[in-house]
């Protein structure tokens, strides 16, 4: 793993930007515009030939808000890697990785639907698990679980103030 | 007023949405559109196809899945993380065990603690039966589609079995939630071997009748081999794992290529197929059900005493009769039901060989008692993703099996 992470850092001297070991797994953060590049080469080069997994996650409140991980898998040396992508709260965008792995297409859709994270040049953007007329982004942090908490009052006008969200 | 405008807005949307799912025969009545599901029997679950049709040639499958969404992972958010088990027997409602143990893995993994090796020897114990039974009702399902009756009533006679075990040990036949964070929820009863063992002399016997009633049986190959081919370069590039994988001829098993839970111990073969056809992934199954077999039956002989969970504090309570004495444990406990213990902040992946492919666990910590994010790898879904691969150009008959033998679960799919 180690001699991998020397050759990815002597390949992409600028792209990556930190790597990350936490109790045996290895993240490599890239930027976006690095991403698919340093994806294909992943793939070509370092036998990664399975993307396992892709999912979005919420790092509310910190800045950049969200991050897409990129489970990779290498069948032939039975190792994995995680590629993590940072982005910002008010852009949040991707270029896809459907023309490295067609597999990707599904879960970019998911990550979409569920975090509101776009993917750029995804053939078929479309929501994939919410009906196509669903507002928001229901695994953003700012969407709250339960909606309407039990109010031990009368008083109408407290209730709407403390919960914009009882009104409905 | 408003309510119609709101109407054509939706017909404008969903016919939009319909010219980048078809061909432009479709729209000019060439080929017809033809609705399968969500409530057909041969779905398995509430999953929608929109086909594309040529006579009887498919021409375009277009999966539409979300019927079962529930929200799982953002409900994870919000427990703390020994009351997120509960949640992941639902996902995948036919092997329950296996999502139990795929999460447990990984909190234990984030947590930097280890079950003690008697309760590693249970997991896999329970983890094969789960995946025996999963397969059995595979069977039963996949042979009713393909209008093989006897065979569904026998497979969930077996089923029951196992069952029956399950409810032995937790006392719950379906969502057992027998796993915990560092080991078991608690020991297996005393007749737990016995009836194991039963099982075990029983099964084979079933199996063989099974392969009589279908391995050479010409209806059946009729009917599945060279259906819903699959080569391997495809399979790799779509993420397709498990014995959909290994069916074109990849002996790719995460129980031997990636061993968790001391699977390392144990001597099995992974069977592998050439074609990676609906017959491939038939013999395929059976040839696992055989070796799961034989993973019990050296975990039983082998199974070591001791504890079931781990004694590190930091996520087993402390035991009942020292909360009479000891103040610090009282609050302790009451601290681990309350708060849950805090694992440092970082992120894990732990996938595990489910009966469909591999389960992966996604939990990013935040240091809190709860985790910031859980993400399941569902093998359902990334399957369900490559059935257009597999059905483009067979018959309409033939999506039925091999819808049958891809083994979805729609609860897993849309989480």
């Amino acid at each position: 793993m180690e001699a991998l992470i020397a050759r990815l850092r002597e390949r992409f001297p600028t792209a990556i930007q930190d790597v990350i070991t936490f109790r045996g797994e290895t993240t490599v953060v890239v930027p976006r515009e690095a991403l698919v590049e340093v994806c294909t080469y992943l793939r070509d080069e370092e036998g990664f030939n399975m993307l396992a997994d892709l999912c979005a996650v919420d790092y509310l409140p910190r800045t950049p808000r969200f991050a897409v991980n990129y489970h990779l898998l290498s069948l032939d040396h039975r190792q994995r890697l995680r590629v993590k992508v940072f982005v910002e709260e008010e852009d949040p965008a991707v270029p896809t990785v459907t023309g490295v792995w067609p597999g990707a297409n599904w879960h970019e859709r998911e990550a979409f639907d569920l975090m509101g994270i776009r993917f750029e040049g995804h053939p078929d953007p479309r929501r994939i698990l919410l009906p196509a007329e669903w507002e928001g982004h229901p695994l953003r942090k700012e969407i709250p679980v339960v909606v309407e908490e039990i109010a031990y009052s009368f008083n109408k006008a407290r209730i709407y103030a403390e919960k914009p969200f009882a009104r409905e | 007023m408003a309510e119609a405008e709101h109407a054509t807005q939706l017909t404008e949307l969903t016919w939009q949405q319909l010219r980048t799912l078809v061909s432009e025969r479709a729209l000019t009545g060439e080929t017809m559109l033809l609705n399968m599901g969500p409530q057909h029997p041969s779905t398995h679950g509430v999953l929608r196809l929109l086909l594309e049709l040529d006579g009887e040639t498919v021409v375009n499958v277009a999966p539409d899945i979300g019927f079962l969404h529930t929200g799982i992972e953002k409900s994870c958010e919000h427990r703390t993380y020994q009351k997120v088990i509960p949640l992941t027997d639902r996902i995948d409602y036919l092997s329950p065990l296996s999502n139990n143990l795929a999460y447990c893995l990984a909190v234990e993994r984030l947590m930097d603690v280890e079950a003690p090796p008697r309760a590693q020897y249970i997991r896999v114990i329970l983890a094969e039966l789960t995946r025996l039974a999963s397969h059995l009702v595979w069977l039963a399902t996949s042979a009713l589609d393909l209008a093989a009756m006897s065979v569904f009533l026998y497979c969930f006679r077996e089923r029951e079995q196992i069952l029956d075990i399950f409810e032995l040990c937790s006392g719950q036949r379906m969502m057992t939630s027998f796993f915990r964070v560092g080991g078991l929820w608690r020991d297996v009863p005393e007749e737990f071997e016995e009836a194991v063992r039963a099982f075990l002399d029983y099964l084979p016997r079933r199996l063989d009748e099974y392969e009589e009633m279908l391995t050479e049986n010409p209806l059946w190959k009729d009917r599945t081999i060279g259906i819903g081919v699959i080569t391997q370069e495809q399979a790799i590039q779509w993420g397709v794992t498990g014995p959909s994988l290994r069916a074109t001829g990849i002996a790719w098993d995460l129980r031997k290529a990636m061993p968790y839970s001391s699977y390392d111990h144990f001597d099995f073969e992974v069977p592998v197929g050439s074609n990676g056809d609906v017959y491939d992934r038939y013999r395929v199954r059976l040839a696992e059900m055989r070796q799961s077999l034989r993973i019990i039956r050296q975990a039983l002989d082998n199974l070591p005493g001791g504890p079931v969970r781990t004694p590190d504090r930091k996520v087993t309570p402390p035991p009942k009769e020292e909360l009479a004495y000891s103040m610090e444990s009282l609050i302790h406990h009451f601290k681990l039901w309350t708060e849950g213990f805090k694992p440092p902040e970082g992120e894990v992946y732990q996938a595990v060989e489910s009966p469909r492919g591999e389960f992966g666990v996604y939990i990013s910590s935040d240091g809190s008692g709860k985790p910031r994010r859980v993400h399941f790898r569902a093998p359902s879904f990334v399957h369900l993703q490559a059935l257009p691969l597999m059905a483009k150009g067979g018959l309409v008959a033939d999506l039925v099996a091999i819808i049958g033998s891809i083994d979805i679960v729609l609860g897993e799919a849309d989480r």
